[in-house]
């Protein structure tokens, strides 16, 4: 078999166990959030937290419960690495700087997990499963409550309160991710992920001598690390490291545990808004982008263009054996369309072409299927866009799901959609006019330039990915893609949350003959269109500097 | 004012409430808890799946790729490879640990270089002819266009543990030269050490170099 043809077999399994899991997780998911009775253990939770989780909240107090757990979680992280050269459990490690500190608390809770330290000599045990894998966790609970929010903003008449924060937090945690996490972690455990405290210890070799690992707690980090659409390897070399993906099954597992919420998370919305083809609609935009770039990345890097790969006879750089080109194909762009940013090949040393898809997937805004809960809204952000465009086409007031989108909606609309590029361009270009930041680069020319614009690119949408080559661990870049990583990810749950707010307090209109008929897949084209033309018009002068210069010169 | 500053400390209070619980749930119980069944039910693979040779000693892990090159000579920066023995593929982007030096941690990592970078061109040449002329026995010569891409790329780990079988079977003579065996004993060796796809379809054929190695220690100490 050729290994194209397995590549494609790949995908093909990789859908249908998506498919599999679609039904049962997607109801599943409505259920927790829409369910009256709490879990004993939640009770528990709830009265150590101090919190009412019946206590219904309007969008400024569902934002204000947002940000303070998150701001607090930033702290937290913070100081946790700060101190960790005195904490017990920290296999002796130093204190992290204060700049990196910063870049590392506010990636992690924005759920972007860019890393501008090596985990294995910089992270101790306190601070990789004690405050990095807690935040995969939370940050990724906090995704999922402010989607839901948004829904219940759509399905709600009219009431103008989107549910309790603190209830959809915990329950995201303790319904959804616990469970599927542990099942997960043994999975990979099975397959060979280390999984143990032993600390550093040495092991003999082949040729005399001993080698030094760090162990740990790495499958369950691992896990969560996919399934949160986090994205921050507990080993420098992420998922291509062997203890964190060991074989082909752990790596299409690990692909799937990247895509299955936030493709499910489709279901849960028809649900909730009570039409289940609403969430097909979104679904098929979501799944034919993925696929469609999935083709385009096994095509190009299957070709291997570009002189060393020629040269080498394929495009292994930074690809593993057991992985091939088919495996890390898959994997670099269910990673780049969703927020995780986990690599299991390193994307600086992919094709210049294969290179623009992943730079293209997260200035898409990580929509298809996107990050978990981020993705969802995003979406929803962008159909309100289609409808817009669509109502002025015809000359009609635009409503989506029997609400108005009226001066007001769409104005949260256009600001959530101007953040990132906002942030993405500015910082690229200031970077490339200062003097300093491009010491950082490792290649020159164009695919220098693309390291620069991918760090900023991945930082605001909190991706998290990296062209590594760039040394990221500067004072200019902990900080700008620090503060990139906070705006990009909570500014814009600003403006959905006060969108869903205003959802909420309109009274339904019903249906009529010249509804735009949303659940159709005219729509689906409609809205796969406008993405495409939008993140296009925004990026395409920066694309063509970077990747597509690389990429036609090859 | 004071109203709204006495809201702010009690959300904020809330949060790190919040905060604290759920780390004692998926900070503490969750990783306690997977780490206590994984070391019931998978000992060996929880803690780094290590193998070892003929004689019980611990030579490494099936998972991490390792180098066999012969002592550094003096006056030397890289060491030669020790060709008795399957090499690995190249590892550019390994490092060391540059902090907390008080430990020499394997540091895993690419190089990172993209596909028109000069000097990735010129690594890729420079490992190109050097499989070349290693595996050039006597009897068997190799041809540039017969190395395959893994034999001279650095994976994304640097600790690929595995080669694919193209560049197996291209050592395969020097191999055999090398250890007086035959050529046919070591192309045995290498099949019953080739692994295919999984179930067919996933991932791409692989050899385990580590693995291969300690059998082909043991075939030569037999024959010896």
């Amino acid at each position: 078999m050729s290994p194209e043809i397995a590549g494609v077999l790949q995908l093909l399994a990789l859908i249908a166990a998506l498919g599999l899991a679609y039904r049962p997780l997607g109801d599943h998911m409505a259920r927790v959030y829409s369910a009256d009775r709490h879990l004993r253990a939640e009770r528990w939770i709830y009265r150590a937290v101090g919190v009412d989780p019946n206590a219904e909240m309007r969008w400024p107090a569902y934002l204000r419960g947002v940000l303070a757990f998150s701001a607090v979680g930033v702290l937290f992280l913070y100081l946790l690495q700060r101190l960790q050269g005195s904490l017990p459990g920290s296999l002796g490690f130093a204190s992290i700087d204060p700049d990196q500190a910063f870049n590392t608390a506010a990636s992690f809770v924005a759920n972007t997990n860019w890393q501008s330290y090596y985990g294995e000599q910089a992270m101790g045990h306190v601070v990789q499963t004690g405050g990095l894998a807690v935040q995969n966790f939370v940050s990724a609970a906090v995704g999922m409550a402010v989607a839901v929010a948004l829904v219940r903003g759509f399905a709600r008449t009219p009431a103008g309160e989107l549910g309790n924060f603190w209830a959809d937090l915990v329950r995201g945690v303790v319904r959804i991710l616990v469970p599927m996490a542990v099942l997960g972690a043994l999975v990979l455990v099975a397959c060979g992920a280390v999984q143990n405290f032993a600390g550093i210890h040495e092991v003999g070799q082949f040729m005399g001598g001993t080698q030094q690992w760090n162990g740990g707690a790495v499958a369950s980090q691992e896990v969560i690390k996919e399934l949160g659409t986090n994205g921050g390897g507990y080993f420098n070399a992420n998922s291509a490291h062997p203890f964190e993906n060991p074989s082909p099954f752990s790596n299409l597992f690990e692909v799937f545990l990247i895509l299955v919420i936030p493709f499910s998370l489709t279901r849960t919305f028809g649900r909730m808004v009570g039409s289940l083809k609403q969430g097909y609609a979104i679904l098929g935009t979501m799944a034919v982008i993925w696929i469609g770039f999935t083709a385009l990345m096994m095509w190009t890097e299957f070709a291997g263009r570009g002189p060393a790969f020629e040269a080498a006879g394929g495009a292994m750089e930074g690809k593993e054996t057991r992985f091939g080109i088919g495996g890390s194909a898959l994997f670099s762009v269910a990673t780049t369309l969703t927020s995780t940013g986990a690599v299991n090949s390193f994307h600086s040393s992919f094709t210049g072409f294969g290179g623009g898809i992943q730079l293209l997937g997260m200035q898409l805004g990580e929509i298809a299927p996107g990050g978990v809960g981020s993705g969802l809204y995003g979406m929803l952000i962008m159909a309100i866009v289609a409808v817009f465009i669509a109502g002025l086409m015809v000359g009609r007031t635009p409503e989506y799901l029997g609400k108005k989108i009226g001066t007001r909606e769409i104005k949260f609309a256009a600001c959530y959609i101007l953040v990132t590029p906002a942030l993405v361009l500015g910082f690229t270009a200031a970077a490339m006019a200062l003097d300093t930041p491009a010491d950082s680069m490792t290649n020159s020319g164009a695919h220098g330039f693309s390291e620069i614009l991918y760090a900023y690119t991945s930082g605001a949408n909190n991706n998290g990915s990296a062209f590594a080559g760039l040394n990221a661990d500067t004072q200019w870049f902990n900080s700008t893609i620090g503060i990139a990583m906070l705006l990009g990810r909570f500014l814009p749950m600003v403006f959905v949350l006060a969108l869903a707010g205003s959802l909420a307090e309109q009274n339904p209109v019903p249906a009529t003959a010249g509804t735009l008929r949303t659940e159709k897949p005219l729509f689906t084209g409609l809205l796969a269109g406008t993405l495409l033309i939008v993140t296009g018009l925004t990026y395409f002068p920066a694309l063509a500097l970077g990747p597509l210069a690389e990429g036609l010169a090859a | 004012m004071n109203n709204s500053v006495g809201n702010t400390a009690r959300l904020l209070g809330a949060g790190l409430r919040a905060l604290l619980v759920l780390t004692a749930l998926c900070g503490v119980l969750y990783p306690l808890a997977v780490t206590g069944v994984a070391q019931t039910l998978f000992h060996d693979k929880a803690n780094g799946s290590e193998i070892t040779d003929s004689t019980g000693r611990v030579v490494g892990s099936r998972l991490i790729g390792q180098r066999y090159d012969l002592p550094l000579k003096e006056g030397q920066e890289t060491p030669d490879p020790d060709l008795r023995w399957f090499q690995p593929r190249p590892s550019n982007g390994l490092g060391e640990n540059s902090a907390n030096t008080q430990y020499d941690l394997i540091l895993s990592g690419a190089t990172n270089r993209a596909g028109d970078n000069a000097e990735l061109l010129q690594w890729v040449k420079e490992a190109k002819a050097a499989v070349v002329k290693d595996n050039s026995t006597a009897d068997f010569k190799v041809n540039p266009s017969d190395v395959p891409a893994d034999a001279v790329t650095s994976s994304g780990s640097g600790l690929d543990p595995h080669i694919s079988p193209r560049y197996a079977e291209l050592q395969v003579h020097r191999i055999a030269d090398r250890n007086h065996l035959d050529v046919r004993q070591v192309r045995k060796l290498v099949d019953a050490h080739t692994e295919g796809r999984t179930l067919g379809f996933l991932g791409e054929p692989r050899v385990n170099v580590l693995q291969l190695n300690v059998a082909l220690a043991e075939l030569a100490a037999k024959s010896r």
